[in-house]
């Protein structure tokens, strides 16, 4: 009896300890977040502030997604942020300046973003010109289009279904508004979903013989994760209730964790990443792929500038600057790596909210721009470091 | 004679594993000492723990080099003893010049300022030792792999060494290029360097080696003394595996079948040299059933007609015929030369073969996808099972599928290689090296896998610079030399020194 316990313990810390990564991040978010609850005297975890650190987030986390992609096949972009910045100002310059309806608008920012994607994609992938190159070439080019294109100055503002894109929420469909109704049901669901999945999936292992998550952990680990999101849901429920970003965020990010875990697409921009002339000569179109992840990026670095100019109601010279720094840390801290062909989705998600968190807690302290700096570099540089050394210690 | 190391009772642990287990070894000075073992063997370990690599203190047992008690710390400990180390993968750097690559880390220097007349005159000297007639400042990537090897031995003798210790030198050269080598070893010797060379290649062994060590699974099993006592290659085979090796080849009953695979007038230029033609009008043809041998130096061309074959995966205006049961087929991306049955297995498994980070099953299934998946989505069941299937029947010994591929041994990489590659149900099948840097059990296997492939009426194109491989292997094997076929030989009626000298008289 005693010694299959000391058995299941024995199994469980070789598990935590092969699995260090994953749980490290999760529980290091819980730990950012918890410091900072108690430091802030409890304004972290207030419904308005929740709120807040999501629209503050929500475009960092949209290119992290994309960003995490490129990464995966071994390059980087650098030139999100004025991407980003110039889709903004190209989107104010349509609806304002022009008086496009928005409707046609958002699209035409999207394709504008693919078509940016695309022009930097084929430099990389069919050229070999290395990525670091081309994409700081597009930080200067879409940098200095966007200042051509506002002529120096702020537009703005936008109409109100515009800025919903950003500030908007969804209405209570129940009509009880506090708390609201809509959110609290999607809370639920999105809870008894995530663990219905997880069991389904621990079925499917055990019967292929696959060892995976011992069962204590799978059970803390839901009831945490469980705890977190009813508890986050609740909270905004009694605000104003979800806001659309959120959902935008929350439907990209389960749509790209398919893509990149389930799908053959996603397989192969990993393979492309792990090893790109195994994948060429196993048929994988390597060059299709790293062009596609451009465009990808592109796309969304177009959807997140229209949701930050939304959000500011303006579209200024300024917005986006080095964002791109932002959004790579972010994969970073998730623990993709830079030589590709490893990082996980949800990491990047994580690793922009533990950024987020800390940006919106320091403020809140009122620490001044210059240490939020220096910490969040040194922060960067402990989860790589600790990436690093636990590859070491396994190797 | 005196003794010049004496390696006592060394053993090694590392966590979970014991990986030399008293083992003891006695080189004399000036003789050339082969060390033989499977992989995994622990002989990598045991030249690791003389060259310092292991410090001493992290291991158990002495080691005396010289008459006296050596305890290295480092490599450049042992480097200033005289102990120079040649690892399999060649420690140069390919964009430097020879001369760079030769005094690397010992420049001919004063005061931080290199100079460069001693460097080159110093590099004429070494490059004469080693009988390499090329011009100090030249490139080193400009070098085939055999030259690269004799750089490194004149880097080996700017140190003065005493002790030269090989890890299979040979296993990328051709055989014209590891007899230069060879020749080289004995004359060392005579200038009385003592040598430790580390082969798979026992034909090899045999013709250089004074005495021979075999370890198995961390212990020796023997040592033996050629000029005392007769060694064959079967008795060093015999205490590698620890039992009597049948016959080094297994024996097939050929079928053929129809013609499979027809090529006429292969013609393929350099990817960068566009006056060069690579491969020059090249006809052949492979029968359902049958194993088709290229034999060749290296540089003949082989590789390059079979990557520019698959997808055009190499050169440039390539033109020809290429016909599948004798019908045209296209071949001009890889994914449409796999789906008309063709399958190239690399010469390079972990830099062109495999994901080294990923597991097992992943690997597997990687060229063919569509098998396993719905609309697109990965149905991750089917996956497992199709990993498992290959797992049992090619005999990958690991405890799951989802094992990192890059911790197997040779032998299983290449398993998993050619798993696969039979996942895309190929009809024809172009080995390139496929027995390269494995040991002799796995050899033995994956030459069974390929008889069974022959079997089931694949047609299969074997690429390969061991000639007894070729010999013990093929039905036909063509030989292939400056980018043509110079004679296609029954394999009956050929021998090492019949397509040897097709080679020289071209």
């Amino acid at each position: 009896m005693s010694n299959s316990k000391t058995n299941a313990s024995g199994q469980l810390r070789t598990y935590l300890s092969n699995h260090l990564r994953e749980y490290g991040l999760l529980f290091a978010l819980i730990a950012i977040m918890a410091f900072f609850q108690i430091m802030t005297g409890g304004i972290l975890l207030r419904p308005v502030n929740i709120t807040n650190l999501f629209l503050q987030n929500s475009y960092i986390i949209i290119m992290a997604l994309g960003m995490l992609l490129i990464i995966v096949t071994g390059n980087i972009d650098l030139s999100v942020g004025s991407v980003m910045g110039f889709v903004g100002a190209f989107a104010a310059v349509l609806i304002v300046s022009h008086g496009l309806s928005v409707a046609a608008a958002l699209p035409i920012c999207l394709i504008m973003g693919a078509l940016i994607g695309a022009a930097q994609g084929y430099w990389v992938a069919y050229w070999k010109i290395p990525s670091f190159i081309v994409t700081l070439a597009g930080m200067l080019v879409f940098r200095g289009l966007s200042l051509w294109l506002l002529e120096g100055q702020s537009i703005g503002p936008f109409p109100k279904s515009f800025q919903s894109l950003s500030t908007g929420f969804i209405p209570d469909v129940f009509g009880i508004n506090r708390p609201n109704g809509t959110a609290l049901a999607a809370g639920v669901i999105t809870v008894c979903l995530i663990v219905w999945m997880g069991m389904r999936a621990r079925a499917r292992d055990k019967s292929y013989g696959i060892i995976g998550e011992p069962q204590a952990l799978f059970i803390i680990r839901n009831i945490i994760i469980a705890g977190a999101l009813l508890f986050i849901t609740y909270k905004l429920s009694t605000f104003r209730g979800l806001p659309n970003v959120l959902i935008t965020m929350a439907i990209l990010t389960v749509v790209y964790a398919f893509i990149t875990e389930n799908t053959v697409l996603g397989r192969r921009i990993y393979a492309l990443g792990g090893n790109e002339k195994a994948s060429k000569l196993s048929g994988i179109k390597t060059e299709k792929m790293t062009f596609l992840a451009f465009v990808n990026m592109g796309v969304l670095a177009a959807l997140a500038g229209l949701i930050f100019a939304a959000r500011l109601n303006t579209a200024t010279p300024k917005a986006g600057l080095s964002v791109e720094l932002d959004v790579i840390a972010a994969v970073f801290i998730g623990g993709a790596s830079m030589s590709g062909g490893s990082g996980k989705i949800i990491g990047a998600v994580v690793g922009a909210f533990i950024m987020g968190v800390m940006n919106n807690g320091m403020s809140i302290l009122g620490i001044g721009i210059d240490y939020q700096q220096i910490i969040k570099g040194l922060v960067l540089l402990a989860a790589v470091f600790f990436d690093v050394y636990n590859k070491s210690k396994q190797g | 004679m005196s003794t010049l190391l004496e390696m006592r009772s060394i053993t090694k642990k590392f966590p979970g594993v014991k990986a030399l287990d008293d083992v003891s070894i006695t080189v004399e000075e000036g003789e050339i000492h082969a060390i033989c073992g499977e992989n995994g063997a622990g002989k990598s370990t045991l030249m690791k723990v003389l060259s310092g690599v292991y410090p001493a203190g992290s291991y158990d047992g002495e080691i005396h080099y010289d008459g006296n008690l050596a305890a290295f710390r480092n490599i450049s400990d042992s480097e200033n003893q005289g102990i120079i180390i040649i690892h399999q993968e060649l420690a140069l750097i390919p964009q430097l010049s020879i001369a760079e690559n030769i005094f690397l880390g010992n420049e001919q220097a004063n005061k931080g300022i290199v100079n460069w007349r001693k460097t080159f005159s110093g590099t004429e000297t070494l490059l004469a030792k080693v009988g390499l007639s090329e011009a100090p400042s030249t490139r080193l990537d400009t070098l085939g792999v055999g030259k690269q090897q004799l750089v490194e031995i004149a880097k080996a003798l700017s140190k003065d060494v005493r002790l030269l210790i090989l890890d299979e030198p040979t296993a990328a050269l051709s055989e014209a290029d590891s007899q230069v080598l060879l020749d080289l070893m004995l004359e060392l010797k005579s200038k009385g360097v003592t040598c430790i060379i580390i082969s798979h290649k026992l034909n090899e062994v045999r013709k250089v080696a004074d005495s021979v060590t075999v370890i198995r699974d961390g212990v020796t099993v023997s040592t033996m003394n050629t000029k005392v006592e007769t060694v064959t290659e079967d008795i060093i085979v015999r205490d590698m595996v620890g039992r009597e090796m049948g016959a080094r080849y297994p024996s097939r009953e050929t079928k053929l079948g129809e013609p499979l695979l027809e090529i006429n007038d292969w013609s393929v230029w350099h990817p960068e040299q566009s006056e060069r033609q690579v491969i020059k009008n090249i006809n052949m043809s492979v029968r359902a059933g049958e194993v088709v041998g290229i034999a060749g130096v290296m540089g003949a061309g082989r590789t390059e007609l079979a990557m520019s074959l698959f997808g055009k995966s190499y050169g440039r205006n390539i033109s020809g015929s290429v016909k599948m049961h004798g019908k045209p087929i296209d071949v001009s991306s890889v994914g449409k030369a796999i789906s008309t049955g063709l399958a190239y297995v690399t010469e390079d498994r972990k830099s062109l073969g495999l994901i080294l980070d990923d597991n097992i099953q992943r690997n597997i299934t990687l060229a063919n996808l569509g098998n396993v998946s719905k609309a697109g989505v990965i149905v991750e069941a089917e996956e497992t099972k199709v990993a498992e299937h290959y797992r049992s029947t090619m005999n990958v010994r690991t405890p799951s599928v989802f094992q990192t591929v890059g911790n197997l041994s040779g032998g299983n990489q290449q398993k998993v290689v050619l798993s696969k590659w039979l996942f895309t149900d190929p009809e024809v099948l172009i080995l390139d090296e496929p027995t390269r840097g494995i040991d002799v059990g796995a050899k033995f296997e994956i030459y069974g896998i390929i008889n069974n492939l022959a079997a089931q009426g694949k047609g299969i194109v074997f690429i390969s610079s061991e000639m007894p491989e070729l010999l013990g292997m093929c039905d036909r094997i063509y030989v292939m030399n400056e980018g043509t076929f110079v004679g296609e030989l029954a394999a009956k009626d050929a021998s090492q020194e019949s397509i040897m000298s097709l080679i020289v008289t071209d």
